[in-house]
């Protein structure tokens, strides 16, 4: 087990991400943020607070529940259980900041741009994450990204943010040769 | 939270407090889906749902043909009228042929008590109770404490009038489950012809004195006086019933001041429920059925949403 990013390092990264949105946005006008629950919602949260910190203005941010777009539904044992999707504004037109705490195989990112095309026709889509572990299984990449790490298949990556786990924000690398 | 562990939903004797609150939850979900421009979700993509109703509905089938539709299912309509049933097939027949056809899941209606138990024993496919007899109607009941739910913000100690014919009402039946079981107080008024004899044994007060069931209710539910069942003269007259029984502006102000006003539809207007008050601010009739997809949606992602077999 080793410690990839300490608290610190999360709120760097945050931090920089923030202003990354802003640069390559040119500002925030028609650029909204949507978390991915758990985690992603939790990280879209605080980059909605670093964002307003930065320009002084809030920033539209949502929350999405993917689960019914997953395309592993029929062969899960367990079906998941179906949260909330918290988007009180239309996306059409809008540039949306996907935001999810690991990109891995891409298929979380697939049901969420699927899911996110349902609600709306945004004006384009980008994708924020804090940990991009490598393994695409489809021809999705992230706009911007906290930490690259290369990682084996069968290691883990275990996020912790106090919003939403017990304990101090940290990311983790579990099993195998890190 | 519990995870759903049933194949069927048949009544809700068997479900607990949590797959209950498990249910309610999804549906939440499920009420955006319905809310959006793109009414849609790819969720059940490849399953098949037939509705297999031996009895007339509108409402149900419906709802629940929209319920799956929503979450993209492929949907069929099996009516008694229509179908075989009326060449003299057996409904077990019926559903062994539809279960060849790979169909999935199964909602069943039927004027006998029992008839989705048999359907759950005879085939291998998921079955859901749309009603059965006067036995269950454990959807009605959930779409009831959803709306109860929603629109009170609790069901632990909110008092629940069901008024009118207890006896014939599975309606009735499902939601005195369902209710005791989400914590709340329910008191049953009717005819005493029309009060099952020991329906206290289900953990209800029983009543026919209108005034004393309706005193602090939080929600008046008004049953429908089904007209098809009184041949044997379970009445003196639909006259009489109106003038003890029927909820009237006069009577709802006996309730709690923001007391919720339900019915199961379809409602028979000056019967058991007056115009005014079927239309009035404090009704949540049409709401009911809005929550009866998102309902339906929960309780068919529910059983449907695993690997099969």
């Amino acid at each position: 087990m080793s410690v990839i990013m300490d608290q610190e390092q999360v709120r760097r990264a945050v931090t920089r991400i923030a202003h990354e949105i802003l640069e390559r946005n040119k500002g925030i006008e028609d650029v909204c943020l949507v978390g991915i629950r758990t985690r992603g919602a939790v990280l879209a949260e605080r980059l909605r607070k670093a964002i307003c910190e930065i320009e002084g203005v809030d920033i539209r941010t949502g929350v999405l529940d993917i689960n019914l777009y997953r395309d592993d539904l029929s062969i899960v044992s367990q079906q998941p259980v179906i949260r909330e999707t918290l988007i009180d504004f239309d996306v059409t037109d809008m540039k949306v900041v996907l935001v999810d705490d690991v990109l891995y195989t891409g298929r979380t990112i697939r049901a969420a741009l699927d899911a996110l095309v349902d609600l709306g026709r945004p004006a384009c889509i980008q994708l924020a994450v804090l940990v991009d572990r490598g393994h695409r299984e489809l021809p999705i990449r992230a706009d911007f990204v906290g930490k690259n790490i290369p990682t084996a298949k069968e290691q883990k990556v275990k996020v912790v943010l106090t919003e939403s786990d017990q304990g101090a924000d940290s990311v983790v690398v579990q099993g195998g040769e890190a | 939270m519990n995870k759903w562990k049933h194949k069927h939903l048949l009544d809700l004797q068997e479900t607990t407090r949590d797959d209950i609150e498990l249910i309610l939850e999804t549906a939440r979900s499920f009420k955006e889906v319905s809310s959006r421009e793109v009414k849609k979700v790819p969720a059940l993509r490849g399953k098949t749902v037939a509705m297999l109703f031996a009895e007339p509905s509108t409402r149900t089938r419906v709802s629940f043909e929209l319920a799956a539709k929503r979450l993209s299912a492929d949907t069929l309509a099996i009516q008694g009228a229509t179908s075989s049933l009326v060449k003299g097939e057996t409904l077990l027949d019926t559903a062994l042929n539809v279960e060849a056809m790979n169909v999935d899941l199964v909602v069943v209606r039927h004027s006998a008590s029992g008839a989705p138990q048999l359907l759950a024993n005879g085939t291998k496919m998921s079955v859901i109770n749309a009603g059965d007899g006067c036995r269950a109607h454990p959807t009605q009941a959930l779409l009831d404490i959803f709306t109860i739910k929603e629109k009170l913000g609790r069901t632990d100690g909110v008092r629940v009038a069901i008024i009118g014919d207890i006896m014939h009402s599975r309606v009735a039946r499902s939601n005195i489950a369902g209710l005791i079981k989400m914590g709340a107080q329910v008191v049953v008024c009717g005819p005493s012809t029309l009060l099952p004899v020991g329906i206290e044994q289900m953990g209800v007060e029983s009543t026919t004195d209108i005034n004393k069931a309706l005193k602090g209710a939080d929600v008046v539910m008004a049953l429908r006086m089904q007209k098809e069942r009184q041949q044997d003269s379970f009445l003196p007259s639909i006259v009489e019933y109106v003038r003890e029984f029927c909820i009237t502006p006069e009577r709802l102000r006996i309730a709690s001041p923001k007391a919720l006003v339900m019915h199961p539809g379809p409602t028979n207007r000056g019967i058991e429920i007056a115009a005014e008050v079927a239309d009035g601010p404090q009704s949540v009739i049409l709401e009911q059925v809005t929550n009866g997809i998102a309902v339906r949606m929960a309780v068919l992602y529910l059983l449907l949403g695993r690997k099969s077999k």
